[in-house]
């Protein structure tokens, strides 16, 4: 009698997939990895903004770790989740021995992976490239807890538009968020920059409590508890809605 | 093992609407283990929706859907692991996946899959093992999504349409490969409108129309309850006269009898049932008018015209039906 494999063999073999599918979308390894390094060094390199503080780099990777977060937490993710349903993939898979369940913990073990490849390449960029240093002051903490709180907020948002849109809509409003996000982020100009009725939007979105709670991780700050409950509060929000309203077909 | 006793696959007064429209409207059969059965009908008529229910991919508004002895909706991860399916099309793989890829990893999903390489022979890949899935034809999609459905050794095997696409020696394949899985005590349901397939390959067929069950029964019990017109061919065209005095030479047997000419020597005998007595009446009357019989074909119809029958009748009557379903 056939049985199915064991819940962590099935994840594993369902994770080395997306990954390797991952590898081979072009398109998606621009976003996640070729723009913010491009958005890293270009602001680094040309003085066009007036950035903060003594050095660009120390404003800029916070803010391009974010972009690459975004990029691929919301954007990949959610792209590619509503393609698979659109090609009958998620469908096809629901009649498998993965679970659903098991299927989105693939897709999400998947985003952790490209985001610490991003944060590396982001990190050794810096240093090698711009001459950034470590923080000598405990950081990692805080880092994780943004990127990780970051990752729940985007992937959410990323999974409810992918079950409501259909696959070449989703695409549009992938990018267009994505676009939004360089300048309501915070990743390229401050928020408090912008004019006031956009800064206090701005505040609101998951975009800028990332950038904000990266920026002051790396800064060795007290740690930011209210960028970090504003994402719980937009992943909470974007989870509860996808599960009511993803369509799986 | 859970279908041993019972029936593999039971279906018991199943019905869904969609809105107010019947989909799948009151029907009831079993599959046992060992058996292949086909749900055969026209477009919506309801065959996808009854297999999708079955493989857990919808509930049914009222009636109970069984496989393997448990309620698909609701089963589990095991449950899973005993059905193959292969879903229209045979879609549902990432376009930049590989066709060895894609069943290597519905392979890892089961405890003891089939090896990868076999299942590719068995369902004739291998030319194209290496290549991303989106540069398969309409046949090599048929052919991975059925190697999907193997892979993990199902108990249960559902086939919608898993002809479609296929050229002539692919279905040809595909029939000897489920006559060798029907060996081994997989049951399989089929669904198709490719009446010739279904023919030679089910060992019994239900036929659907509008949502509705219209018969039910192996290939030559449903071939023989029809009314199973006689038709013959004859070497030369009869005269007006002649047929209507061959008309009045059998309405001896039936008053509802009638021989409808055809064209190019071929006539139809409807409203008897072709017995010696009538067979011997025709052949003796045409000898009569020395005319050579080159084709003679009583009862026995052929599963295609009690298909047209089936759905045509079931549609006169929907029609005649005030408010039925359109």
């Amino acid at each position: 009698m056939s049985h199915a494999a064991r819940v962590p063999v099935a994840i594993a073999a369902m994770t080395v997939m997306e990954f390797r599918l991952s590898l081979r979308r072009g398109e998606t390894l621009l976003a996640t990895a070729v723009l913010p390094v491009v958005v890293l060094i270009f602001f680094s390199s040309a003085p066009i903004l007036s950035i903060p503080g003594e050095r660009p780099v120390d404003f800029l990777l916070p803010g391009s770790i974010a972009f690459g977060i975004i990029a691929t937490s919301l954007v990949s993710l959610g792209i590619t989740t509503a393609y698979d349903r659109h090609y009958g993939v998620l469908k096809r898979l629901g009649g498998s021995p993965l679970s659903r369940a098991e299927v989105l913990v693939a897709k999400l073990a998947v985003v952790l992976v490209v985001e610490a490849v991003q944060v590396a390449l982001l990190v050794g960029f810096a240093i090698v490239v711009l001459g950034w240093a470590l923080p000598t002051t405990a950081w990692v903490a805080g880092a994780t807890a943004a990127i990780l709180l970051g990752t729940l907020a985007f992937a959410g948002l990323g999974l409810m538009l992918a079950g409501i849109l259909r696959a070449e809509a989703m695409l549009a409003v992938a990018n267009a968020l994505f676009l939004a996000s360089l300048v309501l982020g915070g990743v390229i100009v401050p928020i408090d920059r912008l004019p006031a009725p956009l800064g206090v939007i701005a505040a609101a979105l998951p975009a800028a409590a990332l950038t904000e709670a990266l920026r002051s991780a790396f800064a060795s700050e007290p740690t930011p508890t209210s960028q970090l409950a504003l994402l719980a509060l937009w992943g909470a929000a974007s989870v509860i809605v996808a599960v009511r309203t993803f369509r799986w077909e | 093992m859970n279908g041993a006793a019972g029936p593999a696959i039971s279906v018991d007064h199943l019905t869904k609407a969609y809105g107010s429209r019947p989909v799948v409207d009151d029907v009831s059969f079993e599959v046992r283990a060992g058996e292949t059965f086909a749900l055969l009908g026209p477009n919506g008529a309801g065959k996808t929706t009854t297999v999708e229910i079955l493989e857990g991919f919808r509930t049914a508004d009222a009636g109970t859907a069984r496989v393997l002895g448990q309620d698909p909706a609701r089963a589990g991860r095991d449950h899973r692991a005993r059905v193959g399916l292969m879903l229209q099309g045979g879609g549902g793989v990432d376009p930049r996946m590989e066709v060895e890829e894609a069943i290597r990893l519905y392979g890892r999903l089961h405890r003891r899959p089939r090896r990868t390489a076999e299942v590719i022979a068995l369902v004739g890949l291998g030319h194209v093992a290496g290549a991303r899935t989106r540069r398969l034809s309409g046949g090599e999609r048929q052919r991975l999504g059925l190697a999907l459905a193997l892979v993990g050794r199902p108990d249960v095997l559902f086939l919608d349409e898993p002809t479609a696409g296929l050229d002539i020696e692919g279905r040809a394949e595909l029939r000897s490969l489920l006559s060798e899985l029907r060996g081994e005590g997989v049951a399989i349901l089929l669904t198709s409108h490719d009446l010739t397939d279904v023919e030679r390959v089910a060992d019994r067929i239900a036929v659907m129309d509008r949502g509705r069950l219209l018969a039910i029964g192996s290939p030559s019990e449903l071939a023989t309850s029809s009314s199973a017109p006689l038709r013959f061919r004859i070497d030369e065209r009869l005269t007006p006269d002649d047929l209507g005095i061959l008309n009045a030479r059998l309405r001896e047997f039936n008053p509802a009898a009638t021989v409808a000419d055809e064209g190019g020597g071929n006539y139809l005998l409807e409203g008897l049932t072709p017995d010696p007595g009538v067979v011997a009446t025709l052949a003796n009357w045409l000898a009569s008018r020395d005319r050579l019989i080159l084709e003679l074909r009583a009862g026995g119809s052929s599963l295609e015209e009690l298909y047209l029958e089936l759905i045509g009748g079931h549609r006169a009557d929907s029609a005649s039906r005030p408010g039925a379903p359109g």
